[in-house]
């Protein structure tokens, strides 16, 4: 059994430790990627949840396999944590320094190794931005499914740790689908492969643990993703309506026809009303919902889909359907909704993203207790999602220097998770739990999945270096939190709805 | 409550045994009686046979959700395939992976324990492409639930996965979630003479022209594309893409299930696992192309040395997939990981099943 399981928060790294480690470093990596000076180290303190902040002791940017392997043994040997980076994008704090641990930046394994265009797979490093590998296989007439909203800043290494989506995911699936093979340093500095470019390998599917491990379980230096044919033709329309009922219902509609479309995105009149205003792409700011339904394939089938996508939006109260004209406007339509946190960033000082996931079906209940809520805590709420996949991003409008405003925001947003799980759903759809939704994992999961995650995380990192105390709770925390009371197997009648 | 009422449906009976088997688990770990996870033993030829005490999960049925127009299914390890099927059948969708069932008897657990997938794997994505939670099992006899009936949920490691195609050496499923998809309006199937060689080439780069393809094949001699969806859209994809056209789908189910002519045969059978554009390997005896000839079924007399060095140097692996129990034992079955891959293997054995109960030997004589 992992000795993490009932760990407290530890004391910071001694002085001499860290001289010890910086010199050590020093003798495998030149003078400018090890950092130690304070305003060095300022860009690191946080990730894309900058309410959380841990000045790191040193930060080390390796740029070879060889480096990484060296680091870790380094810090094995001396029990050190490492807390590996990409660019810093995560919204859970995965990324987030700790007081006793080093940073492991990947960002300078930035190169695309290979792009073979028969096999249609590319090799990349870990600190290729996202949109790079599209950008680099459009050449080819291919391009990398999964698209974050912040891929043009965010790596393929954060991507894989996080198992990220997109907003195409629905039909063309996470970061776990589209990746085959991972080579990985374990803490102990091996390198081992995990998956195959063939479609599998005999054994446990090693690589899809790896997914979505928030860097707990083994440091990736490089990865081959699957590539797709861009789509002969692809059309977008916008649907707009004066109730989120009316928009829930025509998406259930639509999922239940048999159309799957390839993005499904939907937001409510505060998020409209702010990506307008940010982005003047022609949404109607008097809706209550609306959604953009993206479809794709050959013309035929496009042709086809479409009709049938139109009538059902007519029969469910649409009150202002448009089909994008060309290109132009379908990148316009869609620049307003991947700008959708931004466009709410303007509307307040502080916002707060939160990532729940919900059986569609219980979308307007879920938004409705979101704006009784919202008035009790007196904060503003802006809603975008993945309704395709009922992946909910309420944004959390607050000000942080307002006394309290914050702890009430995360009070709040805690509560919303915790209503994601009542309903059926997640607490975390894409962005990882990492630091900010330790608690809410005791809501999800009871003590013997807990332990039984520590168990696994032993099997890959016995000494718990690699990003101890993220994504797992200890039963201790648990404990404190009060919350590990229901084990989620067995909530009586979790299909019921509670209030 | 608007979960689709199943009385009318044609599903196996509402059957939760979680109690009993539990029960039987706790018995085992005291006794350190290993067992034997058996569902409808359809696929008791893959992997080793096993020695231990049988326990029998094939009582443990139903379907425990099925909310159509959220794509979810939520069914109890016992379930047959051919239920669930069934009932996925009546509301237009299917299992998008296409499982072989090897017999009418063939169980949802034993599905996602072996992860077989069908024809449509290299274009709709394999077993664990679908799989979005389950109940197990553990070695300590809890139950515990890993992932949800959600298509997005990254809470906690993907145990899911981990226990999706582990032969039930970590756990006993007792329910799985999966993603479901809608049955395509129609299917049409393009026929067309070829080689091997060429075959190989031209179904991979079919699979980049962005056409409705969802299975492709070389068997004997001839190409086989299988065409999915609306009518005018696949009637054009034929077009572009030429060949003699089929109406008759059985050529996927009969490959799907090992039922061609081409499966009649005494000899050992391999399953072989390959990039995409591996050339045909320089072994005797007779060879099929599926998943755009990525797996190949062979059956050969080689040296099971000969064949697994010719298939790794390609980058893939070989299971000796329907063989005698000597073979077996001599060749193994499954393709030997890496030494720290093993090592890893042995690790996460221990921390779901530290007492070794759960089908040992199966998959490996390591563990
Ligand atoms: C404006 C905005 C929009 C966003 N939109 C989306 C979205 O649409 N969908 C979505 O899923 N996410 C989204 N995100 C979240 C974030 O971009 C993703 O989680 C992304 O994958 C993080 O990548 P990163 O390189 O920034 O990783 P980091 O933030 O640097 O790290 C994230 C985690 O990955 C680990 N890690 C990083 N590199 C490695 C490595 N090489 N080996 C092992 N572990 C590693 C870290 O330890 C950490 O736990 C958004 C973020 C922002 C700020």
């Amino acid at each position: 059994m992992s000795n993490a399981l009932f760990s407290e928060a530890p004391p910071p790294m001694p002085d001499a430790t860290r001289d010890a480690l910086a010199d050590a470093f020093l003798k495998i990596l030149p003078a400018e990627s090890v950092l130690r000076n304070d305003e060095e180290l300022l860009p690191y303190e946080s990730d894309g949840l900058a309410v959380y902040q841990q000045k790191p002791p040193l930060v080390v940017l390796p740029d070879t396999v060889e480096q990484v392997q060296s680091i870790l043994r380094t810090c094995s040997e001396h029990n050190v944590p490492v807390v590996a980076r990409g660019a810093g994008t995560g919204l859970s704090g995965g990324a987030l320094p700790l007081a006793d641990g080093i940073v492991l930046g990947m960002a300078k394994f930035n190169s695309i190794v290979n792009i073979d265009e028969k096999a249609r797979t590319a090799i990349v490093q870990p600190g290729v931005r996202n949109l790079a590998i599209s950008e680099a296989a459009s050449d080819y007439n291919l391009y990398y499914a999964p698209d974050p909203s912040s891929q043009i800043a965010c790596t393929i290494g954060g991507n894989v740790a996080e198992n990220s989506g997109g907003v195409h995911c629905l039909k063309y699936g996470l970061t776990v689908h589209n990746v085959l093979q991972v080579k990985a340093v374990t803490m102990d500095g091996d390198l081992v492969t995990f998956g195959s470019t063939a479609p599998d390998v005999a054994g446990f599917d090693l690589l899809g643990v790896l997914h979505g491990s928030e860097g707990m379980l083994a440091v990736t230096v490089e990865i081959t993703v699957k590539l797709l044919p861009k789509p002969a033709t692809t059309r977008l329309l916008m649907a707009a309506f004066d109730s989120v009922d009316n928009a829930g219902d025509a998406v259930a509609a639509i999922i239940g026809s048999g159309v799957i479309p390839a993005g499904l995105e939907m937001m409510d009149n505060p998020a409209i009303i702010a990506a307008e205003a940010f982005a003047k792409c022609g949404y109607p700011t008097d809706a209550q919902a609306l959604f953009l339904c993206e479809l794709d394939g050959t013309t035929e089938e496009v042709t086809d889909q479409m009709e049938k996508v139109e009538k059902i939006i007519r029969q469910n109260n649409v009150t202002t359907l448009h089909i994008a004209a060309d290109e132009t406007e379908r990148m316009l339509l869609w620049k307003g909704r991947k700008s959708a946190f931004p466009a709410v960033g303007r509307l307040s000082p502080d916002y707060y993203c939160i990532d729940g996931t919900i059986p569609r079906r219980h979308l307007s209940t879920v938004l409705q207790k979101m704006n009784e809520w919202s008035e009790d805590y007196k904060l503003r709420i802006a809603n975008v999602f993945h309704a395709g996949d009922g992946n909910l991003h309420p944004l959390i409008l607050f000000d942080a220097n307002i006394e309290g405003e914050l702890e009430r925001t995360e009070e709040l947003g805690g509560k919303i998770l915790e209503l994601c799980v009542e309903v059926g759903g997640t607490i975390t759809g894409e962005h990882g739990v990492g630091m900010e939704k330790i608690n809410q994992m005791c809501v999800q999961f009871g003590s013997n999945e807990i332990t039984q995650f520590h168990a696994l995380k032993n099997a890959f990192d016995p000494q718990a270096l690699l990003n101890p105390g993220k994504a797992i709770p200890t039963l201790n925390r648990c404990a404190e939190f009060g919350a590990l009371h229901v084990h989620h197997g067995q909530l009586p009648h979790p299909e019921l709805e509670r209030f | 409550m608007s979960t689709t009422d199943l009385s009318s449906s044609n599903t196996s009976a509402d059957n939760d045994l979680t109690d009993t088997l539990q029960q039987r688990v706790t018995e085992a770990v005291e006794k350190k009686q290993p067992l034997n996870l058996r569902g409808g033993a359809s696929k008791e030829f893959i992997g080793f046979a096993s020695t231990a005490t049988t326990l029998d999960v094939s009582g443990h049925t139903g379907i425990v959700s099925y909310e159509p127009t959220e794509l979810v299914i939520t069914a109890r390890g016992g379930t047959t395939l051919e239920s669930l099927n069934a009932t996925l059948t009546q509301h237009g969708q299917m299992l998008p992976f296409e499982p072989p069932a090897f017999s009418p008897a063939a169980t949802l657990g034993g599905t996602i324990a072996c992860a077989l997938s069908g024809p449509a794997r290299p274009y709709r994505g394999a077993t664990r492409d679908y799989v979005l939670g389950c109940r197990v099992i553990n070695g300590h006899a809890h139950a515990l639930r890993f992932g949800g009936e959600v298509m997005k949920n990254v809470a906690g490691y993907d145990v899911t996965r981990l226990m999706t195609g582990a032969m039930g050496t970590l756990g006993l499923l007792l329910d799985t979630s999966l993603k479901v998809l809608p049955l395509p309006e129609q299917e049409l199937t393009l026929i067309t003479e070829s080689t091997a060689a060429q075959a190989i080439e031209d179904m991979q780069s079919m699979a980049g022209l962005s056409q409705p393809v969802t299975a492709s094949a070389f068997i004997d001699g001839r190409k086989y594309i299988r065409l999915s969806g609306a009518n005018n859209a696949i009637t054009a994809a034929a077009k572009t893409i030429g060949g003699e056209i089929s109406s008759s789908q059985q050529v996927w189910s009969d490959l799907r299930e090992h039922k061609l002519e081409f499966f009649n045969s005494d000899l050992p059978l391999w399953r072989i696992s390959v990039p995409p554009l591996t050339p045909e390997l320089p072994l005797s005896g007779k060879c099929l192309y599926d998943w755009a000839g990525m797996q190949r079924w062979l059956f050969s007399t080689d040296d099971p040395t000969v064949i697994r060095s010719a298939v790794e140097s390609n980058g893939g692996h070989a299971t000796l997939y329907r063989a005698s129990a000597t073979l077996k034992n001599n060749a193994g079955v499954f393709q030997q990981p890496e030494a720290s891959i093993m090592q890893l293997h042995k690790r996460i054995k221990d921390e779901f099943d530290p007492h070794g109960i759960f089908n040992p030997g199966r998959m490996y004589t390591e563990f």
